[in-house]
């Protein structure tokens, strides 16, 4: 049952993106019925496929497409990393697909509708995908609607839209340039049957360094991020959700399933290029954090903080370097960071688009007084502040610890260090937006509190379920985690 | 804490986290307005919270320990016991729970934003309890880091700039902490696995400790540090004082029932329950502790002198008296532990006292500063009656609750082979009696200040001297302060239950 | 150095050649133009590794039809983009 819908998570959301695209633009309603029948839908199928995941053995579901095997075929493949992705996108998909039914500004008009349903197949493609090439246009897929849902953004949208084009498409590049390397020694596209017949030498070492790169590019690590603050402010706010909570992690879920599959063959080179990222990962953690300090614009903030977040998730690569407790560890406390990040992140710039749209302005000078009219939404943007920063009791301190405790484990304080720096720079630039919509009361100089305009219940209600979300599952953590770390890569050698 | 007792599996520790939890969760929810639901709530949570203490305490005392365990990561569990020594503290902060959440229903009458604040309060208790009932360090830190949280809305409740300021200040030092506190707990479960609290120390750690001397005095080093934050040890005091512009019965609760006691009862938790006394001494940590608490103790007394803020003299008190506490834990002597675990609830009782006491001032005559106290006996007689008692507990007189926890750490002291402790309680003490009795003696005493405006302006007729929610609490805490004092040698009386507890510490 | 070996640098060489002028450009059509010929660099390894055996092989050539493809909807996608980048303020409402 199971693997007979892991195709239809693929082509099911790009169907209803098709239907969406005849509907005629003026019958909003309409494509915004088509939206939300398809969430609904593609959450059912996402709750079986998950199921399917954990029952099985091996936690893992696989269909051959058409029933070719490889090296013809093309192998659709759930694994534990999988179903944590599919959970993560399921609740976030759902959550901006009813924001933006409530209210389409929030999306950017009726375009939104084809272009998210098609971004949204092209996620779960790339989550259960094993074919490398499958991997790369499913990304360019990604890519090309996460480009043109941010163009759907108010006043100059599309300096920020090519720019990050720009920057996703040399990326793709040369990680296609990677893939013809792997194929060149391997002779196979499916990475695990690649994983056997790849040899150490400048070949793999170079592929793992383009990917690295370019994979580093599309999900903005440092020092590849400077579109990241300036492409996902610029989109509405339900699409800048998808692009921080969803997108960053499709590069990244390519990143880790090519390093899992071809890094362990590379011996030390490898363990330089994990070197790597975790530097890039550290100065990301801190630059970002810094710079979030820094903003007086909500969403601005939001978008450096997943500069840094993407840095701790950059982390996991010499994290799981040493193998055995660590790498387990490392691997389960990676993916439960993607999760509780992805909820934070979609709550927070969810939020940040309901106090845009009952204020008129994300400047925080002009969100004064936010606590006492929008309390609800201010309490989604602590809860996800605390989520993000790691700390009890939400997902984000199952994830940290998890990350902490392969630090310590294999005695890699540099990376514990940044980790735990991370943390206090979230608090900060956390409390920095509390305090700026709580607007002192004895400011005697400052302007009145501008009243907000009315903004639909159910936008408004949607950040604090992702916000509570990630305190529930923090209780479920451990199935999750378990799971994962079941099926926890090695480490390099 | 009693290695013999038997272990139940129970959902007794649950339900006493949710008896709070669940009251916070829908106070939320409610409209301003609804001020009687409210109300009703936040005192069924409390009495209930009271009554299940009231219940486990035989239990406990008897040898069952009751144990409620849920897998959280892979190797790692959220742990809930009531054991002896969780019960002493969870019994501390429910009953004063009930006595606050009397006083801040008085004192907050009328004022905005109440939901938040009773929701926020709520969750306080919850997460001190959740810290009492921690069976291992895990779940300790899981409700010490939320403590932070859950408070930090409370102390800047006001919202004026000078709240946000404190809140800020409060916020950095605690998650300071907290990282530390987080590292610490981290390496340790790596090295040696996810440890529960054992009387005498776990022998997991021990074992690291003779193997790895280096690793286990940095383990120790880290966790000491974050703790002392919340617990106030010299250089890491200053949040405290900053966040004297809470509300009273926010300060009631930060310097008697939750935060500054979640500090040294991890403290004694983290020295006792996790290393066992002679490890921390054979690794050399247990005098530096010992030495820094004693620093402490004459610091915050020095600093109270000067302080003409009453709010600010008593933090500075609260200072100084913690580290009683941790001074008492720090030496390696039956009789000082159990002074030590009685100063905990005595302290508790006496603080919450005198801060009641100068919220009373405050509120009903708006005077907040020691020099404008003159006289104000004659007008507010029963305050000034509670407050006199609590500060002559503080400063150890007997047969007050105060003589009964000094004295044992001073006989410790000697007893441990530090003579030293003598010197600095004695200082301590008269110290205390140099910045309270000016207090007592400006309130009895000296005559009102000429043109004060509670003097020239006719106070309303009422039957008492100010709001029976306000000025009850303090004199049922003022009254504990004497009983625990006289009944020290009560079957279950603070001081009977503590030396209980310590004798656990010697195998 | 085998002719094979030739090949492959020169497609690395005209990848590097078209991400430098791409990073270089100022002009919105260069750098998209700049990006063509990055691809084509790739696309020329990849036509290289194809023709390794004794026979060519299919799967190379189609992943570089489908590459070719891909760049092509990004072009398009790239200069619908900069026209609007480029038009005047009062034009690029939608």
């Amino acid at each position: 049952m199971s693997a007979l819908l892991l195709p239809a998570l693929v082509l099911g959301p790009l169907a209803a993106g098709a239907v969406a695209a005849v509907v005629p633009r003026e019958r909003g309603r309409v494509r915004a019925a088509v939206g939300l029948t398809t969430a609904a839908l593609t959450a059912l199928a996402c709750a079986v496929v998950v199921g399917g995941v954990a029952t099985a053995p091996g936690h893992e579901v696989r269909v051959a497409l058409a029933g070719w095997e490889p090296p013809l075929g093309i192998v659709l493949r759930a694994d534990a990393a999988s179903a944590a992705l599919l959970v993560l996108t399921t609740l976030v998909g759902v959550a901006v697909s009813v924001t933006v039914a409530v209210r389409d500004d929030a999306g950017g008009g009726p375009a939104f509708w084809p272009l998210w349903l098609g971004l949204w197949a092209a996620l779960h493609g790339v989550y259960v995908t094993q074919d490398l090439f499958n991997a790369y246009v499913l990304l360019e897929l990604v890519t090309v609607g996460a480009v043109s849902l941010v163009a759907l953004g108010k006043g100059r949208s599309a300096g920020p839209a090519l720019r990050y084009l720009f920057v996703a498409v040399v990326g793709s590049l040369l990680f296609l340039l990677a893939i013809a390397l792997v194929y060149a020694e391997a002779g196979t596209l499916d990475m695990s049957a690649a994983a056997g017949r790849v040899a150490p030498g400048p070949l793999l070492t170079a592929a793992l360094a383009l990917t690295l790169v370019g994979m580093g590019a599309k999900m903005a690590l440092f020092p590849l991020h400077s579109w990241l603050p300036v492409a996902h402010p610029a989109a509405p706010a339900a699409v800048s959700a998808v692009l921080s909570a969803l997108v960053v992690k499709a590069a990244l879920v390519v990143l880790w399933r090519f390093w899992v599959a071809l890094a362990p063959a590379a011996g030390g080179a490898a363990h330089v290029l994990a070197v790597a990222s975790g530097v890039a990962g550290s100065a990301a953690v801190l630059w970002g954090g810094l710079m979030a300090l820094r903003q007086r614009r909500l969403k601005r903030i939001v978008a450096y903080s997943t500069v840094t977040q993407v840095g701790y998730l950059a982390l996991v690569l010499p994290l799981m370097a040493p193998g055995g407790e660590a790498a387990r560890a490392a691997w389960s406390g990676g993916l439960l960071l993607v999760v509780a990040h992805g909820l934070a992140k979609a709550a927070m710039f969810l939020a940040a688009g309901v106090l845009t749209a009952a204020y008129g302005s994300d400047h925080l000078e002009d969100l004064r007084g936010a606590m006492r009219h929008r309390p609800w939404v201010v309490a989604a943007l602590g809860v996800a502040g605390v989520s993000l920063a790691g700390l009890p009791p939400t997902l984000g301190f199952a994830a940290k610890w998890q990350l902490l405790a392969a630090g310590v484990e294999s005695g890699q304080w540099w990376w514990v260090a940044a980790l735990l720096a991370g943390g206090l720079l979230t608090v900060g630039y956390t409390a920095v937006v509390l305090r700026a919509v709580s607007a002192p009361a004895d400011a005697g100089e400052q302007a009145p509190e501008p009243p907000p305009a009315a903004v639909p219940t159910v936008q408004a209600a949607v950040p604090l379920a992702l916000a509570v979300a990630a305190v529930v599952l923090s209780v479920l953590a451990g199935g999750l985690a378990g799971l994962v770390a079941d099926t926890a890569p090695r480490g390099l050698a | 804490m009693n290695p013999d007792a038997q272990v139940h599996e129970s959902v007794l520790p649950v339900v006493m986290l949710l008896t709070s939890l669940v009251p916070g969760l829908v106070i939320f929810f409610l409209r301003e307005d609804q001020v009687r639901l409210r109300t009703t709530l936040n005192m069924a949570g409390a009495v209930a919270k009271v009554a299940l203490v009231a219940v486990l305490v035989p239990l406990v005392v008897a040898g069952q320990v009751q144990r409620a365990a849920f897998p959280w990561l892979p190797g790692v569990e959220l742990v809930l016991t009531a054991d002896t020594f969780s019960l002493f503290f969870a019994a501390l902060s429910s009953l004063l729970w009930l006595v606050t959440t009397v006083y801040a229903i008085g004192y907050l009458e009328g004022a905005p934003h109440r939901s938040r604040f009773f929701g926020f309060f709520s969750l306080c208790v919850t997460a001190t309890v959740g810290i009492a009932l921690a069976g291992n360090l895990l779940t300790f830190l899981f409700f010490y880091e939320m403590l932070t949280l859950v408070t930090y809305p409370l102390v800047a409740h006001r919202g004026t700039r000078a709240a946000l300021d404190g809140a800020r200040t409060y916020l950095a030092y605690t998650l300071g902490g907290g990282v530390l506190v987080l590292l610490g707990v981290v390496w340790l479960t790596v090295l040696v696995g996810p440890v529960e609290f054992t009387a005498g120390g776990a022998a997991a750690v021990a074992e690291l400790a003779a193997e790895r001397p280096g690793t286990a005095t940095a383990i120790g080093l880290v966790l000491l540090a974050g703790l002392g934050v919340k617990a106030a040890i010299f250089p890491l005091h200053r949040w405290l004082p900053v966040a004297m512009v809470a509300p009273a019965p926010v300060s009631a609760l930060l310097h008697a029932v939750a935060v500054v006691k979640a500090g040294v009862y991890g403290i004694v938790r983290v020295v006792h329950d996790v290393f066992g006394l002679r490890v921390f001494a054979d690794l050399g940590l247990l005098h530096v502790l010992a030495v820094a608490a004693g620093v402490t103790i004459v610091y915050g007394s020095l600093r109270a002198l000067t302080q003409d803020d009453l709010k600010k003299r008593l933090a500075y008190s609260t200072v100084s008296q913690l580290s009683y506490v941790t001074l008492g834990a720090a030496l390696l002597s039956p009789v000082a532990t159990a002074g030590a675990l009685t100063h905990i609830f005595h302290q508790g009782i006496m603080k919450i006292t005198l801060f009641f006491c100068a919220g009373l001032f405050a509120e009903v005559l708006g005077l907040s500063k020691v020099s404008q106290l003159a006289g104000v006996a004659r007008r507010m007689p029963l305050t000034a009656i509670a407050f006199t008692v609590a500060a002559f507990g503080m400063i150890g007189l007997p047969p007050l609750a105060g003589f009964v926890s000094k004295w044992p750490l001073a006989l410790g002291g000697l007893d441990a082979g530090e003579p030293w402790v003598l010197a600095v309680l004695l200082t301590s003490t008269l110290l205390n009696a140099a910045y309270f009795l000016p207090v007592i003696h400006t309130l009895w005493v000296r005559p009102p200040e000429e043109g004060a405006r509670w003097v020239t302006e006719p106070h309303r007729v009422r039957s008492i001297e100010a709001p029976a929610s306000l000025l009850v609490p303090a004199l049922i805490t003022a009254a504990l302060t004497l009983a625990c004092g006289v009944f020290a040698g009560w079957d279950y009386s603070p001081w009977q239950i503590a030396r209980i507890i310590a004798e656990g510490s010697y195998p | 150095m085998t002719r094979l070996e030739l090949l492959l640098a020169l497609g690395c060489a005209v990848l590097v050649v078209g991400l430098v002028a791409h990073l270089l450009a100022r002009d919105l059509v260069r750098r998209v133009v700049a990006l063509n010929v990055a691809s084509a660099g790739v696309m020329i390894v990849l036509l290289v590794l194809a023709t390794r055996g004794t026979e060519p092989d299919p799967v190379a050539q189609a992943l570089v039809l489908t590459g070719i493809v891909i760049m092509a909807a990004i072009t398009g996608l790239a200069l619908a983009l900069v026209r609007r980048v480029e038009a005047p303020e009062d034009e690029e409402a939608p």
